[in-house]
């Protein structure tokens, strides 16, 4: 019994945007597998009486007042992305998806 | 098949023949200082990529830190809603692969929204009068706004077609508040009219609470309308979901072109598909855009780099205790303390003066000059220069001022608004602007006879039409005297004083 399918890392792939090659897909289906499955034993140690949490320390409420600082420089910014037009990030077109 | 079947069925048509179902998705801007992850301002307009810095560009390594207000804003929305607010809640990452978010997820929150389970009641106006909705609010939850793309190359400046795009990141990470309603039912050929007034009084809310301007026309506030429509005694029916209603006009426009759309659909034996539709302001209808069937995966899960929240009864209560009077109950007190009609104070509600009336109002200016001053002269004053009343350099001081004055016989109208127009042109506060243009009513009988007389020199032949009786002539003579004064003095009294001079009584 895999943890997850050929299928599912095709389908995360897609919504990663990745192109994965077949012989890629077989061989991250087996890598993911294992990892899950190592994941899936600490579930075993679980009982009831420990609650699932989604952060390791036993933090609430943390919390920044609503001050203005300020930004990063723009020339500096940009020049760290591949390629910038108009003061603004270019980046490849987007087809059939409007969000 | 060569019988053309309509494409749209009109409105009142359709709903003679099916029961409408709408929900709706609003997003708002809050008003705060700094982004909700980050300290970077939030101020509309800058340059592009001048306000960001490495949380909302999602720069390796950074962390997020929640905004303390925009939380207390949503805790004060929730109150507003009558929603429940949670004890315990999280926020998730919502994935999703597009440039308007450089982390590739935004901060959203999932099925632990921090309030739940409220309502709204709206007024629409009916034939029978005012009618009351209660609209039900789902949820009310925290996240963040994108950045904003424009889509370059390609004829219509739209995504297809379009060969790159240009992501500016200056409102990635500002703090949004999705408001979602339940499905609601059973308003019929009113369905328009609720689902408006549901996202004006949400506007007047918002601004009420102080905790967003909401201003529509720079997006801080945004709808997703969902529409269906079902046979009476059907099920619910499929329904679409029409983003891009970003004006109070639009939610009407959108809830009407899906009513005629759906109905022409379903009536030709045809099926609503359950897509997304982009609503076009300048058309004033949508266009079908991805379908739902491709379901969407955004793969929440609880984000990791932030703690829960979890507000204390004592931190609620606080909250609560400054919420102000509502806009609801406002107007109620008001059209009662004003004895106005409600469509007299929506009249001011809509022209942004309902503060600024109040104010007028408590300053010892009568209600009805205080409504003719600020949704009159004010108001076109404000709008030609493209600018909300409130930033007009005119208080509600100056009116009671200039009122007084007007009740003293000191000013009359006219010279009245050359008062305003000199303290809107910065020529100080409304004395100031008397004594510097002159600007008073001539009460000194010798000045006016003196002006009446020539005027009558003038104009020999009026002047012997009103010896003969023709006392409707005198206007001529006035408006002469009035001209002359450059609107100075006192009309009524000019005509006395002109009938007099020349022996005549009026009839």
């Amino acid at each position: 019994m895999t943890a997850i399918t050929r299928a599912e890392v095709a389908h995360l792939a897609t919504l990663a945007r990745l192109d994965l090659t077949e012989t890629e897909l077989d061989h991250y289906a087996q890598q993911l597998d294992v990892i899950l499955q190592s994941v899936a034993r600490v579930s075993e140690i679980a009982t009831a009486d420990i609650p699932a949490t989604s952060h390791p320390l036993p933090l609430e409420n943390v919390f920044r007042d609503d001050i203005a600082r300020p930004c990063l420089d723009r020339a500096e910014v940009l020049a760290a992305a591949p390629a910038h037009e108009d003061d603004r990030f270019r980046v490849p077109r987007i087809l059939d998806e409007e969000v | 098949m060569s019988t053309a079947m309509p494409e749209t069925i009109p409105y009142d048509e359709a709903l003679n023949l099916f029961e409408p179902v709408f929900g709706l998705e609003v997003h708002v801007e809050m008003g705060t200082n700094s982004k909700m992850f980050c300290g970077c301002p939030t101020a509309f307009g800058g340059e592009p990529n001048t306000q960001v810095c490495p949380v909302c560009l999602g720069l390796p390594g950074s962390m997020p830190v929640v905004n303390r207000t925009a939380v207390e804003s949503t805790i004060r929305i929730g109150l507003a809603l009558n929603c429940t607010i949670a004890e315990w809640c999280r926020f998730a990452r919502k994935n999703y692969f597009y440039p308007d978010m450089p982390k590739d997820y935004q901060i959203s929150q999932y099925d632990e929204p921090l309030c739940s389970n409220g309502y709204l009641d709206v007024t629409v106006a009916t034939a029978e009068g005012p009618k009351v909705v209660r609209v039900e609010i789902e949820r009310v939850h925290m996240e963040e706004d994108t950045g904003k793309l424009t889509h370059t190359g390609g004829a219509t400046g739209r995504i297809h077609g379009a060969d790159y795009s240009l992501v500016d990141y200056n409102r990635a990470g500002i703090p949004l508040i999705e408001i979602v309603t339940k499905p609601v039912a059973g308003a019929g050929h009113l369905v328009a009219d609720v689902a408006k007034a549901y996202v004006a009084e949400l506007r007047d809310l918002m601004r009420a609470l102080g905790v967003s301007d909401v201003r529509m026309e720079e997006g801080s506030l945004r709808c997703d309308v969902n529409l269906s429509l079902n046979k009476p005694g059907s099920p619910m029916g499929t329904r679409s979901e029409t983003k891009n209603v970003n004006s109070l006009r639009s939610v009407e426009r959108a809830v009407r072109s899906e009513v005629e759309r759906q109905s022409a659909l379903l009536t030709a034996g045809g099926r609503v598909v359950q897509e997304t539709r982009h609503f076009h302001e300048d058309i004033g209808r949508s266009t079908s855009g991805r379908s739902k069937e491709q379901a969407e995966d955004y793969r929440y899960f609880p984000e990791p780099d932030l703690v829960p929240i979890a507000p204390s009864a004592v931190w609620i209560d606080e909250l609560r205790s400054t919420l102000p009077e509502l806009p609801s109950a406002k107007r109620s007190r008001l059209e009662a303390e004003w004895g106005i009609t409600p469509f007299e104070l929506a009249t001011v509600v809509n022209a942004g003066a309902l503060d600024l009336v109040e104010e007028t109002i408590e300053a010892g200016v009568e209600s009805a000059a205080a409504r003719k001053w600020w949704t009159g002269e004010l108001l076109r004053s404000a709008n030609d220069q493209g600018i909300e009343l409130a930033d007009l350099p005119v208080t509600p001081a100056h009116i009671a001022r200039v009122e007084a004055l007007v009740a003293d016989g000191s000013l009359n109208d006219k010279l009245a608004r050359q008062v305003f127009e000199g303290v809107i042109a910065g020529e100080g506060d409304v004395d100031e602007v008397i004594a510097s243009r002159g600007l008073a009513v001539v009460s000194d009988d010798t000045a006016l006879l003196a002006a009446i007389d020539e005027a009558l020199v003038a104009q020999p032949d009026v002047a012997e039409k009103i010896r003969s009786g023709k006392v409707q002539a005198a206007g001529a003579i006035v408006g002469a005297v009035m001209k002359s004064t450059r609107g100075q003095a006192d009309a009524a009294k000019v005509r006395a004083l002109l009938l007099e001079r020349l022996g005549v009584t009026d009839a």
